[in-house]
């Protein structure tokens, strides 16, 4: 190719910063990072953006995207992010947080700024245990999943069953958007982006609470490599999480 | 601004607003739920935002949240939703976050009493929630002073960028006093907060955090915390004495208290006794060498502590005496709010016993 047709069709996202990630590798922590960043940076709010980063192993997530940023307490993010916004209304405010942050820890945050139709986006990164402490159970832990804490896999008459936050919280009034996405492979990868952005979208539109929950692996406490994760993502985890958007109160805006 | 009868909690909120206050997130709790009602009429006239958060750990978090956009923000609760906040408060202290917190105490532990209460000294001034970190707590005796506080209190937490406490209770929430409000700040001119998270817009990005996981990075980030409530030790000391020049006998006591105490002093003058009052304000940073300056200088030869918990007030006390003259404890837990003529009798040796109201 000569130098004057090169075109660039990938570069690194403004809204991430350099800093490399710490996450394991095959963790799809990273591209859900980079979904967002790319988001932010299509629709051009880096500079009015704060984000809100939960406890998990993307507790470091200050250190990756290139906004301001505050570090809430483990399941507190959706508080914490109302607080920003309603002091700061034509900002844009997002939290990040595993699945024992949101769905267990931190459920009645969740549910309540839903409910609320708290004008915010909340990316929900669902791999089905805590990563972070080395791998527990977690309220999405599938029946029959092994993890450190349901060393026979989870049994419902012990341990109840999974928790489909997506659904759940679509069955409120506030939201405006609320999707769930996988990160299995290039194509899902594509639509997770969309609807990233769509979120985004939504709240620029002051429609209401917006909501992505993602399916994403955890190679390092699944005890898989990374390809047989993503694998396990697509067959079993997408299986019982179904992807597809719940809840679309926004205009009609090209994704 | 004139003169006008006010109920000590909605004081608060009016003294808040006037110290440009526009952000109030709280959750319902007798005996303070005059102020949040208040602020939920109140604020949206001034174009604030009042939010009934789904609990008292969700309403400290949106005030975390809030206080890193850079705006003053308050809540208040009485004590069983304030032990909810103190993971809160924790990461606020950790963060460097200004605020203001209420707490109109009332009897405990568990869910205790709504009768008021002062049981809760040690969870406001010794910390409260993990980690090394101290609130500057202020705990006012009359109407108009709750409302001189409030208004410091919130230029204090942007000074030190630290959690500020109000330390009330019960009576001082609900009673009517005739109180003065300062003009209102204008928004505009409150001090910049160029550390607060609101877009990076032609700076680079800020970051409200309290997490350090290399422990010399953790360590010297405590050696700050610390400094700074060295420097509170030193620069915001406040306390009051009555009588205190020529006294025997020194009673020791805050708030609501120390207010009993007065007519204490009084009755106690009247019938001859050399009775003195030492009213510490600031509760943290306590004034330790006040009260010691106080002891050495008048020649008190008993130092008596009142207070409405079991025995919270009196162990600062005992380490400003350091032993030297008698320490004795008056301890009225449990909501019962001691008369003058009671304590006044104990003093005379005519019996009382902590724990127990003579009705
Ligand atoms: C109050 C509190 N309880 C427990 C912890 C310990 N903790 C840290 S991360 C974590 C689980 C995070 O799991 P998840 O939200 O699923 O995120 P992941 O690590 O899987 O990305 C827990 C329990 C904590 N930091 N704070
Ligand atoms: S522990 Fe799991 S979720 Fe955490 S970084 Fe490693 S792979 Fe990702």
């Amino acid at each position: 190719m000569s130098a004057g047709r090169e075109r660039l069709v990938a570069g690194y996202p403004e809204s991430l910063t350099e800093q490399a990630f710490h996450y394991c590798p095959g963790c799809t922590h990273g591209i859900a990072h980079r979904l967002v960043a790319e988001a932010l940076d299509a629709l051009g709010l880096r500079e009015r953006t704060i984000g809100v980063a939960s406890v998990g192993c993307s507790v470091f997530a200050y250190n990756y995207f290139n906004c301001d940023m505050q570090q809430a307490a483990h399941g507190r993010a959706p508080a914490v992010a109302t607080g920003i916004k309603r002091v700061l209304p034509d900002a844009v405010v997002f939290t990040y947080q595993g699945d024992g942050d949101l769905a267990s820890i931190g459920t009645a945050e969740i549910v309540h700024a839903a409910a609320r139709g708290e004008n915010i986006t909340v990316i929900f990164i669902n791999n089905t245990n805590y990563g972070m402490t080395g791998g527990q159970m977690a309220p999405t832990t599938l029946i029959g999943q092994k993890t450190t804490t349901t060393p026979l896999g989870r049994v419902a008459e012990n341990n109840g069953y999974p928790i489909r936050m997506a659904e759940m919280l679509a069955t409120l009034d506030g939201p405006a958007y609320i999707a769930r996405v996988s990160l299995h492979n290039a194509q899902a990868v594509v639509q997770a982006g969309r609807s990233i952005k769509k979120a985004f979208q939504a709240q620029l539109e002051r429609a209401g609470f917006s909501m992505v929950e993602v399916l994403s692996t955890c190679p390092t406490n699944w005890g898989m490599t990374p390809v047989k994760a993503l694998e396990h993502l697509e067959k079993v985890v997408a299986e019982y999480y179904r992807v597809g958007v719940l809840v679309d109160r926004t205009k009609e805006v090209a994704g | 601004m004139e003169r006008r009868l006010m109920k000590g909690n909605e004081a608060i909120g009016e003294a808040a607003i006037a110290a440009g206050c526009r952000y109030f997130f709280g959750y319902p709790i007798t005996p303070q739920n005059e102020l949040p009602e208040y602020m939920a009429r109140r604020l949206p006239e001034v174009g604030g935002v009042y939010l009934q958060a789904e609990s008292e750990v969700s309403a400290i978090n949106m005030v975390y949240g809030a206080a890193g956009a850079g705006a003053r923000v308050m809540t208040s609760s009485s004590s069983p939703g304030i032990s909810l906040k103190q993971e809160g408060l924790s990461y606020i202290a950790g963060a460097e976050l200004p605020c203001v917190v209420v707490n109109m105490v009332r009897g405990g532990p568990g869910l205790g009493g709504i009768q008021p209460a002062q049981s809760d000294y040690f969870q406001a001034t010794k910390g409260g929630g993990h980690g090394d970190y101290h609130l500057l707590v202020l705990a006012p005796a009359s109407v108009q002073e709750l409302v001189n506080l409030v208004r410091e209190a919130f230029d204090l937490a942007d000074k030190y960028r630290n959690p500020v406490m109000i330390l009330g209770d019960g009576v001082l929430g609900q009673m009517m006093e005739p109180v003065t409000i300062a003009d209102p700040v204008p928004v505009a001119s409150l001090p910049a907060k160029p550390w607060a998270t609101t877009g990076a817009q032609d700076r680079p990005a800020n970051l409200i955090n309290s997490l350090y996981i290399d422990p010399l990075e953790l360590s010297a980030h405590n050696a700050k915390l610390i400094a700074k409530y060295e420097r509170m030790a030193r620069e915001e000391l406040r306390f009051e004495r009555y009588c205190a020049d020529d006294a025997e006998i020194l009673l020791v006591a805050y708030g609501i208290t120390a207010r009993i105490c007065r007519t204490v002093v009084d009755l106690g003058r009247q019938a001859g006794l050399k009775l003195g009052l030492f009213r510490p304000i600031s509760l943290f940073p306590f004034p330790y060498a006040p009260l010691a300056d106080l002891i050495a200088e008048v020649g008190v030869n008993k130092v008596i502590c009142v207070e409405m918990s079991a025995g919270q007030l009196v162990e600062d006390v005992r380490l400003a005496v350091e032993g030297r003259v008698p320490t004795v404890l008056y301890g009225y837990p449990g909501g019962v709010v001691p008369l003058p003529a009671e304590i006044l009798s104990r003093i005379k040796g005519e019996g009382g016993a902590n724990g127990v109201r003579r009705s």
